[in-house]
């Protein structure tokens, strides 16, 4: 494999009729990163990963799997490509065996020893009939599926929705071992943002058909910070700061921010904001109606502009 | 399937504000200090740690390069990660023994003021957390 990245789009975009399902999107994600696609229902993210795996064409951009068009280069992007949609296409009809058979038969690469050691550890009987497996056990052959063509890209459309506790356990555990084994890049897309933290290194954060972040998270949490400050008297905001939300409890002013330099201004307590708190103060702000921020509201008394 | 249990069982806070990979660094200090992993140990396989507390493989790495850059642990390839001869001579049983003694004492002094658990806990992070400014 080149030094190429596991995945680059620039300017990347998806329009459905006159709306955009996805615009002006520039990522770039290094091999062997697992990275969170993370942002409300209808931002973008299935758009962006059916984009990956070849399925939609873009309507602006460009995009690179590994240096190769998924357009263009089909075959080569396909086969380093596993993607497990959002409905875990699985015959149901079938048997567990027979899926396996199947992905051999589509396969070149289809690793069936692989295939078989996951299924045994996880206890799946093979000839087990796919629609009487539990919700969870359809989730793990999915991915046994996707693991076994040992793809380099692993694209998986919220794999642990409406997966209990356990099997969603289960199911990280199966994809961190092939990550280990394999070195496979992984791109996911979840509403778990707490349990993404300590799961993913690079963060991509969507609203409203735009890519608001995409960086390492080691990165995306260095940068940011959130300022706590006398809500009555509040504090000016630090030069150099960007302000990505602002939240007020009865007295105090909680500004999320992104900063450059450490802030030193003691008039805020500054605290060091989880994964989580920096995904929402992002997606807040994209919310119609958020009123502007940092302007004084019609309430504040006393403060006579400078 | 059946494994040897592990020398140490990692634990994850994610409340605690501690970047994960210095959580894992510090239980292996932790464990070496308090003589609970000692020279030659093996550290569980990152493979292992994974599927443990489900955390990103590239994090563990991580723990155990800084483990390595202070010479607590080597790597020895296709092996694994082993403690090192040099990890415990740092504190001997004596003088653990004795810390611990003065810790507990503090404790119990602690107590008696009415200082509960939480309380405890919070003034000897404070403690570390203002040497550790102090250090950097």
């Amino acid at each position: 494999m080149s030094d190429a990245p596991a995945l680059e789009a620039v300017a990347l975009g998806k329009r459905y009729g006159h709306k955009w399902g996805l615009q002006d999107c520039s990522i770039r994600l290094p091999v062997g990163r697992i990275a969170a696609l993370v942002g409300p229902n209808g931002s973008g993210k299935s758009t962006l990963l059916r984009m990956v795996a070849g399925i939609t064409t873009p309507s602006a951009g460009e995009i690179r799997v590994f240096g190769h068009s998924p357009q263009d280069q089909t075959v080569e992007v396909l086969r380093q490509i596993g993607y497990l949609d959002q409905e875990r296409p699985l015959y149901r009809a079938f048997r567990v065996q027979e899926m396996l058979k199947f992905g051999r038969l589509l396969n070149p690469n289809w690793d069936d020893a692989l295939a078989r050691g996951y299924l045994t550890e996880l206890e799946i009987p093979s000839d087990a009939k796919i629609s009487h497996l539990s919700v969870g056990q359809q989730a793990q052959v999915a991915l046994t599926m996707c693991l076994a063509k040992r793809p380099a890209l692993l694209l998986l459309d919220e794999p642990v929705a409406a997966l209990d506790p356990l099997a969603r356990e289960g199911l990280m555990h199966v994809l961190l071992r092939s990550v280990v084994d394999d070195h496979t890049t992984v791109l996911l897309s979840s509403h778990a943002i707490s349990d993404l933290a300590t799961i993913c290194d690079y963060v991509i954060i969507l609203s409203r058909s735009r890519v608001l972040v995409a960086d390492d998270l080691d990165y995306v949490l260095a940068s940011h910070r959130l300022l706590l400050g006398s809500r009555e008297q509040p504090p000016d905001v630090p030069p150099g700061v960007i302000v990505i939300s602002t939240t007020h409890s009865e007295r105090e002013t909680a500004l999320l921010v992104q900063v450059e330099v450490p802030i030193t201004d003691p008039s805020w307590r500054v605290v060091e904001p989880t994964l989580e708190e920096i995904v929402l103060a992002y997606l807040r702000e994209q919310q119609p109606k958020t009123p502007v921020l940092s302007q004084p509201r019609s309430g504040d008394l006393g403060r006579d502009t400078q | 399937m059946e494994s040897r249990a592990s020398l140490i069982n990692f634990r994850l806070d994610s409340r605690s504000g501690v970047a994960p990979y210095r959580q894992l660094a510090d239980q292996v200090r932790q464990a070496v200090s308090l003589g609970l992993l000692r020279p030659g140990d093996k550290l569980p396989p990152v493979r292992e740690v994974v599927t443990q507390i489900t955390i990103n493989p590239n994090t563990v790495h991580r723990a155990y390069r800084e483990l390595e850059h202070e010479g607590i642990v080597e790597g020895r390839p296709g092996l694994g990660t082993f403690v090192t001869a040099r990890a415990s001579s740092s504190l001997s049983s004596s003088d653990r023994t004795m810390l611990l003694q003065e810790l507990q004492n503090w404790a119990n002094r602690a107590r008696s003021a009415g200082v509960d658990n939480e309380g405890i806990s919070a003034l000897f992070a404070a403690v570390i957390q203002s040497k550790e400014t102090n250090a950097t």
